[in-house]
């Protein structure tokens, strides 16, 4: 009987302590909430802040991450999980927490530069090899014998830029007032998709994995990054004309960072992606970036590309969430039978 | 007769190892309100502020309607599958005995042990046209994953361990005597399958059936990999509910919800009152 009683002491005085080890192994922590497919960036950017703070401050500080398609993460947050910052791939994610949440103020685009999205990309094209069905442009995909993979505008942010993609091109070559030829270019666009992932790392395993469909369309990083962890030489990256311009929108989550003080190491982490350090290693994975010398650098890298923006095509979000992507939206009548 | 007696004295004393009926009673209802009848109750307060008429609106939609009908014939399809697949493995573990029999009867609860999300991925590996047998079945003419078949599989997969697990111990306590009388009143294999062993597992198979089936109307994880989830196609209700989350509309997902709990509610009802209608009948009354 003594020596269980022993046995379970030495127990609880082991989790005891290891948990006392834990807690004081860094002087603060903070919690980086982040989309699903910025698990390996944030992993390599976290040393190099935590670098950088140690430096600056003298303290340490150790990153958490938390990653998941970007509305679930701000469902969560609302629901209580205490993040201290957001690293999301869409605008309304973040909105989200203002409007309904209340967790941030509502000038949080002016926290920090270029509307606090310190870097961006657009859509772009995956092919495979050769370039079997000859694709260029969107017009391309709108074709007789095309099959597409994209996410589910409807679950994936991914998915909503895509489709306004397609969308502002279609007003480009067509013009915004003719409205039969925009809605037949986007149904024909629709019809020609193979499958309906929820996210977009789902549609890269479908597209790459099961081998299904001739154009891959998703993000220029995740195609550039897709193409070297399968080989240059299986898959071609075709880069559009006429593209959207992806914002990746970050924000501190004052209502938490006030309640775990880390309002300051919260503000410093997110502004520090916009250093030149910092944005290198962002275009090393394959984002476009606003740093003058990196982009220099990197200029063969990102072809030139007439960005449409979101307020170009359709006004700005909340007015696309509304008239495209909510239901009964264009997307619901689009895809009506 | 010495073990025998042994084996009467360690009976216990009481009836009632667990303290009195009304503490049991009274902890088990407890439980229940906390972690069914209240996230229960939470699901339709979330849809009581949105009036009657847009929880119509919304659970009459073309496209969740559209979602219910798939839904509701791939589960069908996939219990009825389970139904005559899950009756032929338990009649295998129960009444044979081979090596690897205790292996075969681990593995059926394999698909209750895998995430589900885990199986949809591996079936949509396994079916996709470069997968093993998807390429097979690419030959034959047939395309399953991305296609509403692939829904019947996935939903097949996650819930066939109900079928099974309903019937097998019923057909272990079948007595072998019943069978053998039939037979030696020169009663033929197929006449005894269907006059002796069939009316005693016809009340089990059918649970195991009609839980399939329920199980199959709420899968999500599964499902989704292999579905293709193309609008009116191949989306299931699940989905429906999970954009309504997507787009931060809790009352229009509670709503939808709603519509599969009643639905799952009034099967499980309706197979518990045909159930013991039934086993009244066949076993007079008690």
């Amino acid at each position: 009987m003594k020596s269980k009683q022993r046995f379970l002491k030495s127990i609880i005085g082991t989790l005891l302590l290891s948990g006392a080890v834990q807690a004081s192994a860094a002087d603060q922590t903070i919690l980086n909430t982040s989309y699903d497919i910025a698990r390996e960036l944030f992993a390599t950017y976290n040393p190099t802040f935590e670098k950088h703070w140690l430096e600056k401050t003298g303290k340490t500080i150790e990153i958490k991450q938390s990653h998941a398609g970007s509305s679930k993460q701000a469902n969560a947050i609302m629901n209580g999980l205490s993040a201290d910052v957001v690293t999301f791939n869409q605008v309304t994610d973040v909105q989200v927490l203002h409007d309904k949440g209340k967790m941030i103020p509502a000038d949080w685009k002016n926290e920090f530069p270029n509307a606090s999205s310190p870097y961006y990309s657009t859509i772009a094209f995956l092919v495979r090899k050769g370039n079997p069905k000859n694709i260029k442009s969107w017009g391309d995909l709108a074709g007789n014998d095309v099959a597409l993979v994209f996410p589910n505008p409807k679950t994936s942010g991914n998915g909503r830029y895509t489709f306004l993609a397609a969308y502002g091109y279609a007003q480009n070559t067509f013009g915004k007032d003719n409205e039969a030829k925009v809605d037949d270019f986007l149904g024909t666009f629709l019809k020609n998709v193979s499958v309906f992932d929820t996210g977009g790392r789902g549609a890269t395993t479908t597209f790459v994995e099961r081998g299904i469909g001739d154009v891959l369309i998703t993000f220029e990083s995740e195609v550039n990054n897709i193409r070297n962890q399968y080989g240059a030489d299986k898959y071609e990256v075709v880069v559009p004309k006429t593209s959207i311009l992806a914002e990746f929108p970050v924000a501190v989550v004052e209502k938490n960072a006030k309640k775990n003080g880390t309002e300051e190491v919260s503000r410093e982490y997110l502004s520090y992606l916009y250093s030149e350090e910092s944005q290198r290693l962002l275009a090393g994975f394959n984002y476009r970036v606003h740093n003058d010398v990196v982009k220099k650098e990197f200029a063969d890298k990102f072809p030139e590309v007439n960005l449409l923006t979101v307020e170009n095509i359709a006004g700005g979000w909340p007015q696309a969430t509304k008239e495209l992507f909510a239901n009964g939206g264009k997307l619901d009548q689009l895809q009506r039978r | 007769m010495a073990t025998h007696l042994s084996a009467t004295e360690t009976r216990p004393r009481h009836k009632r190892v667990l303290p009195g009926l009304s503490l049991s009673l009274g902890t088990s209802l407890l439980f229940i309100s906390l972690i069914l009848l209240l996230p229960m109750s939470g699901l339709v307060m979330q849809s009581v502020d949105m009036g009657w008429e847009r929880y119509w609106q919304v659970i009459s939609d073309e496209r969740v309607v559209a979602s219910y009908k798939v839904t509701l014939w791939a589960a069908l399809i996939a219990s009825v599958f389970n139904g005559f697949f899950g009756l032929l493995l338990a009649w295998v573990l129960v009444r044979y005995d081979f090596p690897g029999r205790r292996i075969l009867d681990a593995l059926v609860d394999l698909p209750f042990a895998l995430p589900t999300a885990v199986a949809g991925i591996t079936l949509a590996t396994l079916y996709a046209q470069n997968g093993w047998y998807g390429e097979i079945l690419e030959s034959l003419g047939l395309k399953v994953a991305y296609t509403p078949w692939g829904i019947v599989l996935a939903m097949a997969f996650t819930s066939i361990p109900f079928v099974v697990r309903t019937v097998q111990p019923v057909l272990e306590e079948l007595s072998p005597e019943e069978e053998e009388a039939g037979m030696t009143l020169g009663a033929s294999d197929w006449s005894v399958f269907r006059r002796v062993i069939f009316p005693a597992l016809w009340p089990a198979l059918m649970t195991g059936i009609a839980l399939s089936f329920t199980r199959s109307l709420g899968e999500f994880g599964a499902v989704i990999f292999i579905a293709g989830n193309m609008p009116y196609v191949s989306e299931i209700t699940s989905l429906m509910i999970f954009v309504s989350l997507q787009e931060f509309d809790f009352p229009a997902a509670s709503a939808i919800a709603s519509v599969v709990l009643m639905a799952s509610l009034v099967l499980l009802f309706a197979i518990n009152i045909w159930q013991a209608r039934y086993l009244r009948r066949l076993h007079g009354r008690s």
